[in-house]
């Protein structure tokens, strides 16, 4: 790929000084695509179409196409109807939606106001994780100018559209981030996943419909909505398109978040974008999108693209474009028991395969790293993680079957 | 049962704004238990009662909820708790030397709480700053990014002065680049 990453110019946080306020926003274009939807011009089915013509690929993980997920939301019978957004963001190796709270919260807002608009919800909830207090800080107060500004509340912009917007928090739960546990837990509860059927969009926060969509993913919306869906999807990956947030950590030498198009050369992300690998070490593995995505072997990652068909095909995911990069020197098995040990403290404790597999696959590894690996152990971490996979409510045990 | 702990009006009243954003009240659990760990440093037992008693919900629920979120302190904590992290992009850049230079500093291990109540050490999962690792946050608020045992001798000593470090904010690399 000969794309001059150099040259591309971000547009999710934009390098615009104090774009957090709510008149350097506006003053930057900011609001005129919500002002431009609530015009006669538009209807919510108009915009759930050309969400869905843009193909925003859910940037929490899933990769589902936004726009067809609104259109899941069952006709309006005059009762509250919700927008969940989820701002969890506990998957190791993921960092980037705190970027959006600090550089350009109103982006968020605008995005999901516009969603709320589209599935005419009546309230839009925002779930931060706990552990970030001082993000949820800043959205209060963004939140707060907004609804000062008449962006949020009863009848916006003069349009006769009313929504309500909440910021609430977690306490400290990784589960939390998978939508029915986030429902759960918004609830006031303890975070346990859901069974589906039924899905949310049927039966979601108090019974009643529900679309969870990430801080990303919303984020896009005012873009589609400006630039157009055609704009959007021709940027990047052609199956799996847009700008991304790369949130690139482990053995570079300029980690950080990184805002480019998808489809970006994994080597070029590490090589170019990162500055390399510290000390001049060589790579030896990488995890493409958070903890959850399959590793994958750094000499196998020439003409790996950043997008989910090039990455199915390596053998992982894109899921939240977390990338954690190892050099040579690193202990993998000293990796996998800690992040078997993640996974374990982290399971939630409903179904028995993660509940008691999370534990056996955090002890077997403990016996290896600590040098009493037998080779039936691997036989055994095997067939645990076949009675792990696809044998439980939510995503977890896969997650740790799979890495 | 007689309460040793009390809610004052100002948290009352920030209870009554929580409930308002919802339609039930059991919504107000999570955060309600945050205002009461803000107000008496922990959520005991006896904290958890005044929680359901303010909200009106079960005691059991309360603490099934208080039990299930690692954050809350089920028991009392030092005066500063220091969560380093550990988990994936942390354990590769240091977190463990960073975890074991502050226990040796403050001579206890991990889960542990020094004699004066001072400070508390904890080992934490992924707190979501993997680009700035080795990372630890302070009693549930500010973050303290790419330690160094240098960086950790100066919490230490500010912290007991009894004053937080402030709020780091990390740029975007690529704008810092372009400017």
């Amino acid at each position: 790929m000969s794309f001059d990453w150099k040259s591309y110019t971000p547009v999710i946080i934009p390098d615009i000084p104090n774009l957090h306020e709510i008149d350097v926003y506006t003053k930057n274009g900011g609001y005129d695509s919500l002002k431009e939807v609530l015009s006669d011009d538009w209807d919510p089915t108009k915009v759930v179409n050309e969400v869905k013509a843009a193909n925003i690929r859910g940037r929490g993980g899933a990769g589902f196409n936004a726009g067809l997920k609104w259109s899941f939301m069952p006709k309006p019978d005059g009762g509250p109807r919700y927008l969940a957004c989820n701002g969890d963001e506990s998957e190791p190796g993921t960092f980037k939606d705190r970027k959006i709270f600090e550089y350009n919260p109103h982006l968020f807002i605008e995005g999901a106001l516009i969603a709320a608009y589209a599935m005419q919800c009546s309230a839009i909830y925002v779930y931060i994780r706990g552990e970030y207090y001082s993000w949820i800080k800043m959205m209060e107060k963004a939140l707060k100018d907004a609804y000062d500004k008449g962006f949020i509340g009863k009848n916006i912009l003069g349009s006769g559209f009313d929504v309500e917007f909440h910021v609430t928090g977690g306490a400290g739960a990784y589960i939390c981030g998978e939508e029915t546990s986030m429902l759960e837990s918004l609830e006031g509860k303890r975070g346990y996943p859901r069974v589906k059927p039924p899905f949310p969009a049927q039966k979601g926060l108090w019974g009643r419909p529900t679309t969870i969509n990430n801080i990303e993913t919303l984020s896009c919306v005012p873009l589609v909505i400006k630039n157009g869906a055609d704009w959007f999807s021709g940027i990047g990956a052609e199956t799996h398109p847009g700008p991304v947030l790369y949130g690139i950590s482990g053995h570079v030498n300029r980690p950080g978040v990184y805002e480019l198009p998808t489809g970006m050369p994994v080597l070029t992300l590490i090589e170019e974008v990162a500055g390399g690998m510290r000390n001049g070490k060589k790579l030896k593995g990488l995890i493409p999108g958070g903890s959850s995505t399959p590793i994958l072997r750094g000499d196998a990652l020439e003409g790996v693209n950043m997008d989910a068909d090039s990455l199915r095909e390596a053998g992982s995911m894109m899921g939240t474009a977390g990338m954690i990069v190892m050099d040579e020197d690193t202990d993998m098995v000293e990796m996998l028991w800690r992040i078997s040990h993640f996974y374990h403290h982290e399971s939630c404790g409903q179904c028995t395969p993660c509940r008691e597999g999370t534990g056996w696959l955090e002890k077997i590894l403990l016996k290896i790293r600590n040098g009493d690996g037998e080779i039936r152990d691997l036989e055994l971490l095997i067939d645990l993680c076949s009675q792990m996979e696809g044998r439980t409510i939510c995503a977890l045990a896969d997650a740790a079957a799979y890495y | 049962m007689a309460n040793n702990y009390e809610f004052t009006p100002e948290d009352l009243k920030e209870i009554e704004t929580i409930k308002a954003k919802f339609p039930e009240v059991m919504p107000a659990t999570l955060p309600t238990l945050w205002v009461a760990q803000r107000r008496f440093g922990h959520v005991e037992p006896e904290v958890q009662h005044l929680v359901a008693e303010t909200l009106d919900l079960p005691v059991s629920h309360v603490h099934g909820v208080a039990t299930f979120y690692t954050q809350y302190y089920k028991e009392k904590m030092g005066k500063y708790v220091l969560d380093v992290c550990t988990t994936t992009s942390c354990q590769l850049c240091g977190g463990y030397d960073m975890l074991h230079y502050l226990e040796n500093k403050l001579g206890i291990k991990a889960g542990e709480t020094t004699k004066d109540g001072m400070f508390s050490i904890q080992s934490v999962e992924c707190l979501g700053a993997c680009g700035y690792a080795p990372m630890m946050q302070i009693t549930n608020d500010v973050y303290v990014n790419n330690l160094t045992e240098e960086k950790l001798d100066e919490v230490i000593e500010s912290l007991k002065a009894d004053k937080m470090p402030e709020f780091e904010s990390v740029g975007m690399p690529q704008h810092t680049e372009r400017s």
